[in-house]
């Protein structure tokens, strides 16, 4: 049949099913093939903990949005133009997140009286959710895939798996999506170990596509015409397969090889099983018995003249405070990732958050001043790693790189840097001169000590937790701990000499200045730019350094009546940022609930008459 | 390269243990074994780094003119075999206290055991934490009275020796903190062998647990209550060399060669190197008064270490790689242009 064709300039579209239905993988493979087209996107897994949580429930419902659009994409979008749901509770969980015109696409089989009563429907589920209006596309997707495969050969649970292949055929043909990439995805993941799923995968694919051009339910189709990028050679990638090239790129750099002792915890483990490919570049990982054992294996990898790194989330970070403590006290270099989940304790393990800064700053005993930064999208996480690993080398001191789950998990389109366009990065390392080596000599600059490596002939010096003088004796002295105590401190705040100044997104002064750190960017420069494309007139400036703080923050702060601190935890940043310039007064634009930022969320902070006006 | 003496591994570092303490002894048998362990393995001092925890013990590093890293309470495993991974060609020495090892450390303690990170393991048992002033420690006899336990332990100790082997090690050996010759050549074995050895060093706490190897360390009984085994000869002992062990079905037990027929053929030999965990571990938890306690290397068995094995796999995927730098890496797999 004929179809409407409707340019599109964006469109979110949200995969969700039971958490086996294969949602992320459809997902994934939508955002990239999406991403080779030349689209511009930003995606946003949101799963449950359980690999396999009782089937049918709420509770299990795994969801993946994409957002797509023709030119640069920041957010992966508040609400969706399309709803894939491939059982009832998919639907119940994501129904809030329809736009008014949104399209809805069910699976029917899953739709019988045992899968509306699990997910908790008593009658019509459209009614229940009041959705009805939507444009609803019931397909029995389980029976057409079923159909399709009758002649495989494969046996039924085999063929049940592919119906989300058959769901990512139906979503190519209504977004207008091209095929190949997906057959190619199929080639390479099956063709070594089962070749006989390539072309079962293939023709449901196919199938589903071709149903969806034939169904009347699927009036119009949408195209998103990619817009003329900066020229060059593009990837999707995800924050945290960034992070570990970040690191790896430091690595060479830097000139050596990259150690990293890490304990499996999500969301940051895909970043250890990175590094882990690559052996030919040189990385040695450690998959350790716990998170203590990550972090010193990496401090001794450190004092054995590596690019020591440990990676972990919120829990694990808690672990290996004191031995963080270790690396401030021997002045090591050391980059610490932690990729922030909802918290306390185990608290929702794959669900993003911005709450771990205060246990940045401060989670340790003594004083003891790390160099604290974060991310701010998936691909920008390469760059902040980079930026990380060059600090704690030439510096001498650990680094906390913050990244959260929702840029370890989310992916964007990626312009190949070349590495040419990256400095060389200087470790400190000492070289014999024939007196006695003074550990903790410093330079007149930074304050940084000279490293030298175990092993370096002429060198030996000893290192520990206890307090000790510029040569390295031990020492309880008052006057040497308090002096230790401030270089150590100075030697952190000077690392501002090092880094860029804060830029602000629009006027210089005026009424309203939006702040942000990390994951959050994307929104906040969404908001800011509706903000000013509706009369008001917001700033934005977004903060990678947060320990030491760009050295131009207190000029900018000065040049607004009202400054908004937006963050996903309970204005932690906020209290950051008084406490360091207590001048100026603050709002906080707080969210803690597992869940990123909605743009409207900082529109209603800055400018509620905006939503209200949107609603009516 | 250098040849060196004892005093080369004198650090300038006042030494800050009590007087008496047990830990000299172990101490100075390293200063003495390490000039040798450099000639062997023809290394420069440079190579030799000494990690330890924190207790009395844990000091250590300082007073030794090498690397040295003292790090934090039961961390030292995790630390040294970091700097092991990290860089194979280093010769790491760690030192820790029972407390250090087998209590905060006891996870870090096996995994390097199981790894078989190939570190000389130096384990100080004084059963008591001297640093913290005298509170009972997973090595403490059942009963113990300290000032965490007033009416007496309710806790069974560890046996290093049964956790040792128990985790599979490849290299246990023992010894008492005052027998300077044994210490050096249980140290010299240590660092000959590939893979983690733990060497347990029974040393005396002059200040909260004076005399705890008493019972087996005084020169009067010692010869009847200790056993030192080596390869290849019959475990006998005692002040007469009377005295034997022998197999008795599934189990050890002591005999008198010349009483009920015993003669030296029926006394076992001593093999550190068969792979029969069963009697080492056997051999290892033998205790006064049943048994005299056995002291020098109980067992030595060859295996992969895990760090030969990363940087094996660093070696082959490197040869059988295309991309060796990050700017092929970067264009590598599912890429597009945009022209």
């Amino acid at each position: 049949m004929q179809h409407k064709v409707i340019d599109a300039k964006d469109v979110v579209i949200r995969f969700a099913g039971d958490s086996g239905d294969g949602m992320q993988l459809t997902g994934t493979l939508f955002a990239n093939l999406s991403a080779i087209y030349g689209n511009g996107l930003s995606t946003f897994p949101d799963y449950p903990a359980e690999i396999r949580a009782p089937k049918g429930t709420v509770a299990g419902v795994s969801g993946f949005q994409v957002h797509i659009g023709s030119g640069k994409v920041n957010t992966p979008g508040d609400f969706c133009d399309m709803l894939v749901a491939m059982n009832p509770a998919a639907l119940k969980a994501n129904a809030k997140w329809l736009k008014r015109n949104a399209t809805v696409l069910v699976n029917e089989d899953a739709f019988d009286d045992m899968g509306l009563d699990k997910a908790g429907f008593k009658g019509n589920p459209f009614e229940e959710l009041h959705i009805e209006d939507r444009n609803i596309i019931i397909a029995p997707i389980t029976k057409l895939t079923e159909e399709s495969l009758k002649d495989s050969g494969l046996d039924i649970a085999s063929i049940h798996k592919c119906k989300n292949m058959f769901t990512l055929g139906m979503a190519c043909f209504i977004y207008n999506r091209p095929l190949d990439y997906v057959y190619t995805y199929l080639e390479g993941r099956f063709r070594k170990k089962h070749p006989e799923m390539i072309e079962p995968n293939r023709k449901v694919v196919n199938d589903g596509y071709n149903y969806a051009s034939n169904i009347q339910a699927v009036a119009d189709t949408y195209t998103i015409v990619p817009e003329a990028k900066e020229k060059g050679i593009y990837r999707n990638i995800t924050g945290n397969q960034a992070l570990a090239w970040g690191l790896m790129a430091a690595s060479e750099k830097a000139g050596l090889p990259l150690f990293c002792g890490s304990y499996p915890i999500t969301p940051a483990t895909a970043i250890l099983e990175e590094l882990v490919i690559h052996k030919n570049l040189g990385v040695k990982t450690m998959q350790t018995e716990d998170e203590i054992a990550g972090i010193c294996s990496a401090i001794g990898a450190s004092f054995a003249g590596s690019l020591a790194v440990t990676t972990t989330s919120g829990p694990g970070l808690s672990l290996k405070s004191e031995a963080l403590g270790l690396a401030v006290m021997t002045e090591l270099p050391l980059v610490v990732v932690d990729v922030q989940r909802a918290g306390p304790c185990t608290g929702m393990p794959t669900k993003t958050e911005q709450t771990d800064l205060n246990e940045a700053l401060y989670g340790r005993n003594g004083e003891s001043p790390v160099v604290v930064m974060a991310a701010h999208s998936p691909a920008n996480c390469f760059d902040a790693a980079f930026n990380a690993a060059k600090i704690a080398l030439e510096h001498m001191t650990p680094v906390l790189l913050l990244s959260e789950g929702f840029l370890g998990n989310g992916s964007e389109p990626w312009k190949i840097p070349s590495m040419s366009d990256y400095p060389v990065i200087r470790p400190r390392i000492a070289k014999a001169d024939g007196t006695k080596f003074q550990p903790f000599h410093r330079d007149e600059k930074t304050l940084a000590r000279d490293w030298a490596p175990a092993g370096t002939p002429g060198l030996e010096h000893r290192v520990g937790g206890l307090e000790k003088t510029h040569s390295g004796v031990l020492s309880t002295d008052p006057d040497n701990h308090a002096l230790m105590v401030a270089e150590r401190a100075e030697k952190v705040a000077r690392v501002a000499e090092d880094i860029p100044d804060l830029v602000i997104d629009g006027p210089e002064s005026g009424d309203v200045l939006l702040v942000g750190w990390g994951g959050t960017m994307g929104h906040i420069l969404t908001a800011a730019e509706e903000l000013r494309s509706r009369g008001i007139n917001a700033s934005r400036v977004h903060f990678d350094y947060i320990n030491p703080l760009p050295k131009n923050t207190r000029e900018v702060l000065s040049g607004f009546k009202k400054i908004i601190v937006c963050e996903l935890n309970s204005g932690q940043f906020e209290a950051y940022l008084r406490n360091c310039f207590p001048e100026f007064d603050y709002i906080g634009c707080d969210k803690v609930q597992g869940q990123v930022f909605l743009v409207r969320d900082i529109i209603g902070a800055v400018a509620p008459e905006l939503l209200k006006e949107q609603e009516d | 390269m250098a040849k060196y003496t004892f005093k080369d591994f004198k650090s300038d570092q006042e030494i800050r243990w009590c007087p008496g303490c047990g830990d000299f002894s172990v101490l100075a048998a390293l200063q003495r074994t390490l000039p040798v362990v450099c000639e062997e393995k023809g290394i420069d001092k440079d190579k030799i780094v000494v990690v330890s925890g924190i207790g009395c013990s844990s000091r250590l590093p300082y007073y030794m003119d090498t690397y040295g890293f003292h790090s934090i309470h039961g961390r030292a495993t995790a630390i040294a075999t970091g700097i092991k991974v990290a860089n194979p060609d280093l010769c790491v020495w760690q030192v820790s206290g029972d407390g250090d090892a087998l209590a905060i450390g006891g996870n870090h303690f096996i995994h390097a055991i199981r790894r078989n990170i190939d570190i000389n393991l130096m384990l100080f048992n004084n059963r008591i934490y001297g640093m913290t002033k005298g509170q009972y420690s997973p090595t403490s006899r059942l009963g113990t009275v300290t000032k965490t336990s007033p009416y007496g332990t309710v806790e069974p100790p560890f046996n290093p020796g049964s956790l040792v082997l128990g985790a599979k090690g490849t290299f246990f050996a023992r010894s008492i903190d005052t027998e300077l010759a044994l210490n050096q050549e249980i140290m010299l074995a240590a660092s000959r062998h590939h893979g983690t050895a733990v060497m347990e060093f029974l040393t005396n706490c002059m200040i909260f647990n004076n005399g705890s190897h008493a019972e087996i360390s005084a020169k009067d009984v010692k010869a009847d209550r200790t056993i030192v085994l080596r390869d290849g000869e019959k475990m006998i002992f005692g002040k007469d060399r009377n005295k034997g062990i022998m197999l008795d079905g599934w189990k050890l037990k002591v005999v008198t060669i010349g009483e009920d027929g015993v003669t030296e053929d029926d006394i076992l030999t001593h093999d550190s190197h068969s792979d029969n965990l069963g009697l080492q571990t056997m051999l290892a938890e033998m205790r006064w008064p049943e048994f005299p306690v056995a002291l020098g290397v109980i067992r030595q068995v060859p295996a992969q270490t895990y760090e030969d094995e990363v940087a094996r796999q660093v070696e082959e995927v490197s040869a059988k790689a295309r991309i060796h730098d990050m700017d092929s890496l970067l264009v590598s797999g599912s890429t597009w242009e945009q022209k």
